[in-house]
């Protein structure tokens, strides 16, 4: 591998983060709250996605395509969480299959409506093209949203660290029960907590559009991707969710580059290595 | 305040009742301690009071004037004013100490002098000191105060305490004790569950003293002494072992 290879390598690993990143962030918010392991979060993107290439297609809008895979998802997952999840809250086994039950339907649901092809989300013209950085020749939408994932994460620290509302999350997730018994209302917050990761969730997935295309299946792929995320970074945890992501987003990178044969082995490798020498994950236990 | 009435409260987990037929009030503005040794059922009766998930509560009423509180939500009962200050303090471990006391305030009640940050800084200087650190960096004493002045920013109109006095040092334990008898004295009712006979003495108009999960005996602070009887089988007091 040259030099520029691996630059940009590295700068495709990153991006690839950026995307890892507001996918699983959202993944690991709503599980630090709620202890709900959301096997629908892939469904979650993938509808985003859907409904990004929708209003795309009718309204030409970027930011209004955005703007639908977000919302959208977050009303969806705000209707799910209030009809559905709250109803198993705290019997982890019903939590978790319930979820795969919803991403099963949301996978069928979607299959029927647009089919089974791989369709493509434009970047908006603004990002279309490539950009000089460095000395290196990059896509302009890969480093917006390594720039979009750097904003995300501040935005989330900030939150989570510094609003009374934040100190309520991070109360809510060292004792629920005190919290509770202190006058303030958890559930409303851990429904706020749930309807943000989806929302997160449905812009991915119309970020991820450009990046891979939108079709059945890439729900599941998202999952697990945010899922080795998690465990590698640990689960519950922000800064092990960035960690994480900058970890898979590279080494997938680099292995798609070097060894595209042994590319799962080289993505789960380095988590069953970390699950083995830290079982909790890289940091995890701290949101 | 208005009073405070538990009656016929019963109690218990997995289907094994623990408490059985509680009865027992607090008057508006009173201090009352529930004593009684490890495993009668004092925890179980505040944690059945505030409404928690364990136990089940299988039968009576808890009042608050003329509002039941059996049945709501925990956030619910807080809000009605019962602040509630468990065993083993359970503090925020990732809150500092200012952001325990935001975190919970709510609104002051109309007639009553509200608990703001600075009224609360001024009854805990050590806390006043400690506003930026983690609550899990604090030692044992300085907890329990801050888990007593959590409870005091929803401004309760009474204030659940539940073994104040565990695992401190007795310097220490006094210091609780004048705080307790301090919010007492600013109009806070106090219903304080305790096996420590000086937290007792210093905090309480009346004692209910529990045994396996009835009221045994009640006498007013007054008429402890003359009970010696009652210390001795409920607190262990007396019989050689002071
Ligand atoms: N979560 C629980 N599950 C089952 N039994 C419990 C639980 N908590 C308490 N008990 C039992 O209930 C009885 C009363 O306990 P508790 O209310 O904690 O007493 P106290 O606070 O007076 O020490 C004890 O026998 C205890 O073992
Ligand atoms: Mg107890």
């Amino acid at each position: 591998m040259s030099g520029g290879e691996l630059l940009l390598t590295t700068f495709n690993g990153l991006s690839f983060a950026g995307l890892l990143f507001l996918v699983a962030s959202g993944f690991t918010l709503i599980f630090s709250l709620m202890g709900v392991l959301n096997l629908a979060h892939g469904s979650f993107y993938l509808w985003g996605g859907y409904l990004g290439l929708v209003t795309l297609g009718a309204t030409g809008s970027w930011v209004l395509a955005l703007l639908a895979g977000a919302l959208g998802v977050a009303l969806g997952g705000g209707v799910l969480e209030r009809l559905v999840f709250r109803r198993v809250r705290g019997i982890e086994l019903s939590e978790v299959l319930l979820s795969v039950g919803i991403s099963l339907v949301l996978a069928d649901l979607a299959l029927a409506q647009f089919g089974g092809d791989s369709l493509t989300i434009a970047p908006p013209a603004a990002l279309a093209g490539s950009v000089e950085l460095g000395g290196l020749v990059v896509p302009r939408f890969r480093l917006a949203v390594i720039v979009a994932a750097v904003l995300v994460m501040i935005g989330l620290a900030v939150l989570l660290r510094r609003t009374r509302v934040g100190a309520i999350i991070r109360a809510g997730v060292d004792d629920e029960e005190m919290l509770d018994a202190l006058g303030v209302n958890v559930r409303r917050v851990a429904a706020a907590v749930f309807v943000l990761g989806a929302l997160l969730a449905g812009a991915s997935g119309v970020v991820g559009g450009v990046f891979f295309g939108v079709y059945p299946g890439a729900d599941a792929e998202m999952l697990l991707f945010a899922l080795v995320v998690v465990v590698v970074g640990g689960l519950g945890s922000l800064q092990g969710a960035v960690v994480g992501s900058v970890v898979v987003g590279l080494v997938y990178s680099f292995g798609v580059a070097l060894a595209p044969d042994l590319l799962y082995f080289v993505l789960f490798g380095p988590m069953l290595l970390v699950l083995v020498l830290r079982p909790r994950g890289i940091l995890g236990g701290r949101l | 305040m208005s009073t405070f009435t538990v009656a016929g409260l019963a109690a218990g987990y997995q289907g094994h009742p623990v408490v059985d037929g509680i009865d027992l009030t607090v008057e508006p503005g009173e201090a009352v301690a529930l004593a009684g040794r490890n495993g009668m059922g004092k925890t179980t009766t505040l944690r059945a009071v505030m409404g928690l998930a364990e136990p089940a509560v299988s039968a009576g009423s808890v009042r608050f004037g003329d509002v039941e509180l059996h049945g709501k939500a925990p956030h619910h009962i807080a809000r009605a004013g019962i602040g509630y200050v468990p065993q083993g303090r359970r503090i925020f471990r990732s809150l500092t100490v200012a952001e325990h006391l935001a975190v919970v305030a709510r609104p002051a009640r109309a007639g009553y002098e509200p608990w703001t940050m600075d009224r609360v800084n001024e009854l805990f200087p050590r806390l006043a000191e400690r506003a930026g650190q983690f609550a899990g960096t604090l030692s044992g004493g300085e907890q329990q105060m801050l888990a007593i002045a959590r409870a005091l920013m929803t401004n309760p109109l009474l204030v659940l305490l539940d073994e104040p006095s565990e695992g401190l040092a007795p310097q220490i334990v006094r210091q609780v004790g004048d705080i307790i008898a301090a919010l007492h004295a600013s109009g806070v009712g106090v219903l304080i569950a305790e096996q420590d006979l000086s937290m007792v003495r210093r905090v309480a108009d009346r004692v209910y003293f529990l045994d396996r999960g009835t009221v045994a005996a009640q006498v007013t602070a007054a008429e402890l002494d003359a009970h010696a009887d009652l210390l001795e089988r409920h607190l262990g007091v007396g019989a050689g072992h002071a």
